[in-house]
């Protein structure tokens, strides 16, 4: 039942004419067992003497997905029009975008953080991409996936093509800085905010980089996943029913 | 017909507790803290169907100098509570709180970092109203309980004694779990509430 | 602070510069021309005739718990700084613990004003994780569009009132909970609860309409205009409304953009920009309506584009109405047939209540067991949703709502965030309300129409 993304063969597939070509399925059964171990066994509290959900079962992550082209759709015109963007200024496609993943209907381009602004002001100014709204940046906090645990995932519309996009750049925790980009877009102002307040993302050049929904003296940051629930057990008469993050769950 | 036709000889005695709180439980005027959901509840509670104003609690005072009732009205979060505490401060005697629905009695659905579980924690409270939202049917359920404790308060040193005997009883009171029992008594967050200074005991509404 | 010097006779322009703050120089019998010059504005800001007003988060008209500090200069505001988080809840947090299904019971608490609207966004995305958005029931679709524009009035409804009760009339919020009544009733009906009711859940709705309940409807739309007339009646030619709404909270489209404003707020500066049309969902582009749009920029149009979008409401819920009427073939279900993924509560109401249905139990438990074991483990696991991320948006009464799920595979959520259209809308209140006067500022943050549920979750 878990079907994981599985990367695109390239488009010489070797099929069946091809003896010598190797196995798609082992070629992804490898690259899957090459990645870490995300969790063990299928349910029961992790660090206590629960040993009820098949504690031997490895869970891998899967490994990071990158679409070939044609990426379909519209997304082939926006990456042309991006690399054609960035090549007057100096940069090629290849240098500000890593990855690309065109994955049920929607294209994410994972940027490199330091080329960050630059392509911003390209998906904004350029008329063939106009991409006026930035409806905001959230963060997402990948302890498992070393040097690029931190990620800010910005959320791209063009009202005029009637587009949409997403940009992901990545930070690792020990440098935990993305460049801001409230001159680009002034409604990511209290976003990246919240982004700070909740991952510890700290974006370079942000006017004023407080706390917005934490007290301001809170110590932490609350949406990371080292971060725990904060729940306390409720009493009932007889019972006590631990709070949902210490309770089994069945993954 | 009328009352004068019960009286005998026409003197209507009472006693000055009774008519003290008789006047006070007509003449309430709720500080409404509308924070979340709740607070749209007590809009409607308000509103003309279900009529706050047969209390004479329609004008709500938006000043707590003012305020009778503090209905906490919603989830409390952590940056939330020295306000609500403050304002609650600066109500003058004689006040009363409802936690109006369960994320003010208990923290509700959201056992997390961020809500503080019960206002019992911040402020004494006296009605415990659950519901996710409590329908305003249940709100005015809850202000009618309300009324009949104010009816029923005492004044003066009275009212000293029966607090002391309210404290009293509820530090003598065992823990819901036989396992904390032998603890300190009191140790509940119930008896939280008798620490911060306390006034009278839980009523707790019970849902339709 | 100034520290005026009094000095005999004339002093150099060079102790002005070394000391600090506003300099007066006086050197006798100069007192009036003192007092003119201490009387006049600096433009060095030095501060002594601004005042710092904190409406607080208890306030009644900060539409929850928001709090603003205003420098005052006299009347006119100069600053103005919206700090928010006096609501923050942590949904997001909790929604990684818990199933996908009962993620919709959290979700819809953040904007509790529309509850379908996050249900419904949070839902679009975990079906397009799943990959069955094409395979949501038709008439599962209809509910789904017949709820939001339900709840569409309802949540206009919600701010419209407080708009009036803010600005002194206080019928018209009298009027609008009155109407919201109506509605409330509506949603008890259909989905058993008055305010978050986790009805709309991933593959379609909990349950289908009861009996009786499109009579209900129809006669709701049928009166419906007339009380929303009794409303327009109060306040579209008032001239105390106007006064205070006209040209009042101006953001016109450039700011509009820049702010990432969407909604009533984007529509009322001329932009129609709605995506109910443009990237339409749940079935939307088969219904017939406008999307009412304003030039003004101002929060008289924000009300006026309000009370259009009503009327365009009752419009769609009346073709939805016409879709649900009339026989019905043999299979109509409400849920995804999907058995690993729909949920399988069938709800009746029996002699002790409302209870899972007889013939769904008879089913389980002695018919099939496969149904027996997708019951239990739906309910207790619930259903996985393969790897990846999604942004799901819905055109919500405020604006443009998504829901940015982000999945590892597993039965909870890995990731979930909600853009909230109030978080971006109340950015723009320091753009709207400085300059302007401290009582333009109640309008202001009343025709952006925040929910603090939302901004904070």
């Amino acid at each position: 039942m878990t079907e994981t993304n599985q990367p695109k063969q390239p488009s010489q597939a070797s099929q069946a004419g091809d003896p010598a070509a190797p196995d798609p399925a082992e070629l992804a059964g490898r690259e899957r067992l090459s990645e870490q171990v995300v969790r063990t066994g299928m349910f029961g509290v992790p660090g206590t003497p629960d040993t009820s959900g098949y504690g031997g079962l490895q869970v891998r992550q899967p490994p990071p997905v990158s679409s070939p082209r044609p990426y379909g759709s519209y997304f082939d015109d926006i990456a042309d029009a991006l690399g054609g963007s960035l090549e007057q200024a100096g940069l090629s496609f290849g240098d500000a975008v890593e990855r690309v993943v065109a994955d049920r209907g929607e294209l994410t381009l994972h940027v490199r953080r330091e080329h960050l602004p630059a392509v911003a002001r390209r998906l904004r100014d350029d008329p063939a991409l106009a991409f006026e709204l930035c409806t905001g940046v959230c963060g997402v906090h990948y302890p498992l996936e070393a040097g690029r645990e931190l990620r800010a995932v910005y959320h791209m519309a063009s009202i005029t093509h009637n587009r949409r996009l997403r940009l992901e750049v990545s930070a690792p925790d020990h440098d935990p800085h993305i460049p801001s980009l409230v001159d680009v877009y002034p409604a990511n102002d209290w976003h990246e905010r919240e982004t700070w307040d909740f991952f510890g993302i700290i974006f370079d050049g942000h006017p004023a980089l407080t706390r917005i929904e934490m007290p301001d003296d809170w110590k932490g940051h609350p949406q990371r996943k080292d971060y725990p629930l904060g729940g306390i057990p409720v009493e009932y008469r007889g019972a006590t029913v631990p709070p949902p993050d210490e309770r089994r769950g069945y993954e | 017909m009328g009352l004068e036709e019960a009286l005998p000889s026409g003197f209507l005695l009472t006693t000055v507790e009774k008519l003290a709180g008789y006047a006070r439980k007509y003449s309430v005027w709720p500080a409404t803290f509308g924070l979340a959901c709740c607070a749209i509840e007590l809009f409607s509670t308000g509103g003309a169907r279900h009529d706050l104003a047969r209390f004479g609690m329609e004008r709500a005072s938006n000043t707590p100098r003012q305020a009778d009732l503090m209905i906490v009205a919603g989830r409390v979060s952590q940056k939330m509570a020295p306000v609500l505490r403050q304002i609650y401060d600066q109500m003058s005697e004689p006040k009363w709180v409802i936690s109006m629905g369960v994320c003010a009695s208990s923290g509700g659905m959201f056992n997390n970092y961020s809500i503080v579980q019960g206002v019992d924690h911040i402020v004494p409270v006296d009605i415990y109203l659950p519901g996710c939202p409590p329908r305003p049917e249940m709100l005015l359920d809850s202000i009618l309980k309300l009324h009949d404790k104010i009816q029923n308060s005492k004044l003066g040193a009275d009212r000293d004694k029966e607090i002391t005997e309210l404290e009293q009883a509820r530090l003598r009171r065992l823990p819901l779990l036989p396992s904390l029992r032998g603890s300190v008594p009191g140790s509940s967050a119930a008896g939280s509430a008798a620490a911060a200074g306390d006034r009278a005991p839980e009523g707790t509404v019970t849902s339709q | 602070m100034t520290a005026p010097s009094s000095r005999a006779g004339g002093a150099s322009a060079q102790d002005a510069a070394e000391a600090e703050g506003r300099v007066y120089n006086v050197g006798g019998a100069d007192w009036d021309e003192l007092v003119a010059a201490a009387g006049e504005p600096s433009d060095d800001q030095a501060g002594e005739e601004r005042i710092v007003v904190n409406m607080g988060p208890q306030h009644p008209s900060t539409h929850g718990v928001l709090r603003l500090i205003l420098t005052l200069d006299g009347e006119t505001v100069t600053e103005l700084r919206p700090v928010i988080g006096y609501l923050h809840t942590g949904i997001e947090k909790n929604l990684e613990f818990r199933t996908w299904t009962q993620g919709v019971t959290f979700v819809t608490r953040a904007d509790y004003l529309m509850p379908i609207f996050n249900e419904t966004a949070y839902c679009l995305a975990v079906e397009r994780l799943l990959g069955i958005s094409g395979s949501v029931p038709e008439r599962a679709n209809v509910i789904r569009v017949l709820m939001m524009e339900l709840n569409r009035i309802s949540s206009h409804l919600t701010g419209i009132g407080p708009l009036g009760l803010e600005l002194g009339a206080s019928t018209v919020f009298i009027y609008a909970i009155r109407e919201r009544e109506k509605t409330l009733d509506l949603f008890e009906l259909v989905t058993g609860l008055r305010m978050n009711h986790a009805y709309i859940r991933p593959g379609g709705v909990s349950q289908d309409l009861p009996p009786g309940a499109i009579e209900k409807l129809r006669h709701y739309v049928a009166i419906m205009p007339r009380q929303l007339g009794e409303i327009r009646a109060l306040l579209d030619a008032s001239p105390v409304f106007l006064a205070r709404t006209k040209n009042v909270a101006y953001l016109d489209l450039a700011g509009c953009m820049a702010l990432g404003i969407t909604g009533p707020m984007l529509r009322t500066a001329g932009l129609p920009w709605d995506l109910r049309k443009s990237q339409p969902y749940c079935g939307y582009e088969s219904y017939e309506f406008d999307v009412p749009v304003r030039q003004t920029c101002d929060a008289y149009g924000r009300y006026l584009v309000r009370m259009d979008e009503m009327d365009q409401s009752l419009r769609i819920i009346e073709q939805c109405l016409d879709r649900l009427e009339g026989p019905r073939p043999g299979r109509d279900p409400v849920m995804i047939e999907d058995a690993k993924i729909g949920w399988p509560a069938r709800l009746a109401l029996g002699p002790d209540g409302l209870g899972p249905a007889p013939d769904h139990i008879a089913h389980i438990m002695a018919q099939s067991m496969e149904a027996l074991i997708h019951h239990f483990k739906l309910v207790t696991e619930g259903f996985r949703v393969p790897a990846g991320q999604v942004y799901a948006a819905v055109e919500s009464p405020r604006g443009e709502l998504g829901c940015h799920v982000v999945s590892d595979g597993g039965t909870r959520p890995y990731r979930v965030h909600l853009r909230d259209p109030s978080f971006n809308n109340l950015q723009s209140l320091p753009a709207m309300a400085e300059g302007a006067l401290v009582a333009d500022v109640i309008p202001a943050v009343a025709s952006v129409d925040p929910v603090m549920g939302g901004v904070d979750r």
